[in-house]
């Protein structure tokens, strides 16, 4: 700060308590919905303070889920999306780590078609090609799997790039003194890269993480039996059928619980977070 | 470059062989179809099909439907762009001025980053609805009868809110990094020789931000263009009248709603032109910053 200036300060401090209650205001509301009966909603406008019905909420749309509005149990969503997540994460940490480092660490022939193909991924997002990528994953019988709804998302540029960065940056006497200690390739790599890039990883795995999480046009149309339903699909489907039945507190409910996981790896992972980001995107 | 190497000549494509793999199955061969399947048109049945050139892309550019989803994407992806990126701006300023404060409201602000837009869809749709949400509520006292199931405005209005109050946290972070990044020396210079802290701001603060903001620009472009798909389908569904039917969403609907194949692929190879353009653009003013 150049100098003192009480009123700009007071100015910032005001436009950044508008700013908060902004950013917050829609999930306060969502919050307080899910308390409320299914009755409140009937009529009139929707409250601003919580109601008593919270946990009815929350343990029907857990455990049992409204089989009116074709939703099945939120735990059994909830568990699918963590899995779509991880594996998502995991997956694309995991060929981005090999890619990255067959293309640091080797020379071989096509090596710069084989970079080229994989940044040819950034350009096609699913949402494009989203009809013949479809008749593919169905062709190969992957539709209502674990599979299908992972294997398609996995491939990764942005990651890949990241890794490249990283190893890049590894000093060459550690690989020549790896050498000399008799460390091939694959022990070099998991002896020393890896636990070198540690921070990167984690750090990417809390963007991949959330990028996993809030997946919502391909689980729509590789899940269709409800058992295999993510939740942030699924919530789409709730809301559907919201004109007719507006059981907004089930709704909301739903919606709270899809937010939930993401937002706390956001708020826990801070740092970790603001460096994934700042990373991917260079 | 690095100097030392390991000789291994099978190895290297052992470690690509998952990625190349995934790449040739679920992104090469698909977008291939559909380049193909764009020169091809299908009967009603889909008995048979017949390769018919250029045919779908000219059709589309006589199909005034299509040609308004160009105006609509053009509206919307401009709307969101200046709404997420403005408000982002004047909150990173704000946080920039406090220094104790400032990390706590950081925490406050970005968490919305991650809500999955559908779920962001859902939030707002629920505030705007027009008989129980809370702002057609406060609207309607204040004299407008809101109803984004029949106003194609209040629906644009309601897809370009949710969309850039998610991406607000995004671009604060950004522009916060891109503010702290400005050296403090050059403000104290300003103020000996006698800028108050407007004149400061306004001298000073916009070529040293230039950077941040033009790949902001492009990120936003691209998310509004592509990555509001959920957003659109959980509100309004591109409707009504097509009012809020971006191009993303439209080959979608053509295509596995309309079963237009044709025309769907066809519309999918443009959008992967445009994808590559702005993808071409960012990257070269990626470059340039390294080399920076």
């Amino acid at each position: 700060m150049v100098e003192n200036r009480p009123w700009l300060t007071l100015l910032a401090h005001v436009v950044l308590t508008f700013g908060v209650a902004l950013v917050a205001f829609p999930v306060w509301i969502a919050l307080v919905a899910s308390t409320h009966e299914p009755s409140t909603f009937l009529s009139g406008v929707v409250p601003l303070w919580f109601g008593d019905n919270a946990y009815d909420s929350y343990a029907t749309m857990l455990s049992a889920g409204i089989s009116t509005s074709g939703a099945p149990p939120v735990s059994g969503m909830l568990f699918n999306s963590m899995v779509m997540a991880i594996l998502i994460a995991v997956g694309k940490i995991a060929i981005s780590l090999t890619s990255a480092f067959a293309i640091v660490y080797f020379r071989f022939p096509f090596r710069q078609a084989a970079f080229w193909m994989i940044f040819i991924t950034l350009m096609l997002p699913v949402e494009v090609r989203i009809l013949p990528t479809f008749e593919v994953v169905a062709g190969l019988g992957l539709l209502n799997s674990y599979a299908g709804l992972t294997i398609p998302l996995i491939a990764s540029a942005t990651a890949t790039f990241l890794f490249r960065q990283v190893f890049l940056t590894i000093p060459d006497e550690l690989t020549e003194a790896a050498r000399i200690d008799g460390a091939g390739p694959l022990k070099f790599f998991k002896d020393i890269l890896i636990p070198l890039s540690r921070t990167n990883i984690a750090a990417l795995f809390v963007i991949l993480f959330i990028y996993g999480w809030n997946q919502y046009l391909w689980p729509l149309l590789i899940t269709t039996d409800d058992g295999s339903y993510t939740i942030v699909a699924g919530i789409k489907r709730m809301a559907e059928v919201a004109e007719a039945d507006p059981q907004w507190n089930f709704i909301m409910a739903t919606a709270v619980m899809a937010m939930l996981p993401p937002v706390l790896v956001v708020l826990l992972m801070q740092r970790l977070f603001v460096k994934g980001l700042v990373e991917t995107e260079k | 470059m690095k100097r030392t190497l390991f000789r291994n000549q099978l190895l290297p494509w052992l470690l690509l062989a998952p990625q190349l793999l995934i790449t040739a199955v679920f992104f090469l061969w698909p977008a291939g179809q559909a380049v193909w399947s764009s020169f091809l048109r299908q009967d009603a049945f889909g008995f048979t099909t017949t390769f018919v050139g250029w045919a779908n892309y000219t059709a589309l550019w006589a199909d005034p439907l299509y040609l308004a989803s160009f105006r609509v994407t053009l509206v919307f992806s401009v709307a969101v762009t200046v709404l997420a990126m403005g408000t982002a701006l004047i909150l990173a300023v704000a946080v920039d001025r406090l220094i104790r404060a400032g990390s706590t409201y950081t925490t406050l602000i970005v968490w919305p980053y991650a809500v999955a837009p559908a779920v962001a869809g859902i939030l707002w749709w629920f505030m705007f609805n027009p008989t129980i949400g809370i702002l057609a509520y406060v609207m309607k006292t204040l004299g407008y009868d809101w109803n984004h199931r029949l106003n194609a405005g209040d629906a644009m209005t309601l897809v370009v809110i949710a969309a850039a109050w998610k991406q607000v946290s995004y671009n604060f972070l950004f522009f916060v990094a891109g503010l702290q990044s400005i050296p403090a020396s050059l403000r104290e210079a300003a103020a000996i020789d006698g800028a108050g802290p407007v004149k400061r701001f306004f001298t000073i603060t916009p070529p040293l931000l230039a950077p941040t903001t033009f790949f902001l620009l492009v990120v936003n472009i691209v998310y509004a263009m592509f990555d509001t798909f959920p957003v659109i389908d959980a509100t309004t569904s591109g409707g009504p009248a097509q009012a809020t039917n971006i191009l993303v969403y439209k080959v979608y609907k053509d295509g596995f709603i309309g079963l237009n194949l044709g025309s769907s692929a066809a519309q999918s190879v443009v959008l992967m032109a445009i994808v590559i353009a702005l993808t071409i653009v960012q990257f070269r003013y990626v470059e340039r910053r390294v080399n920076y």
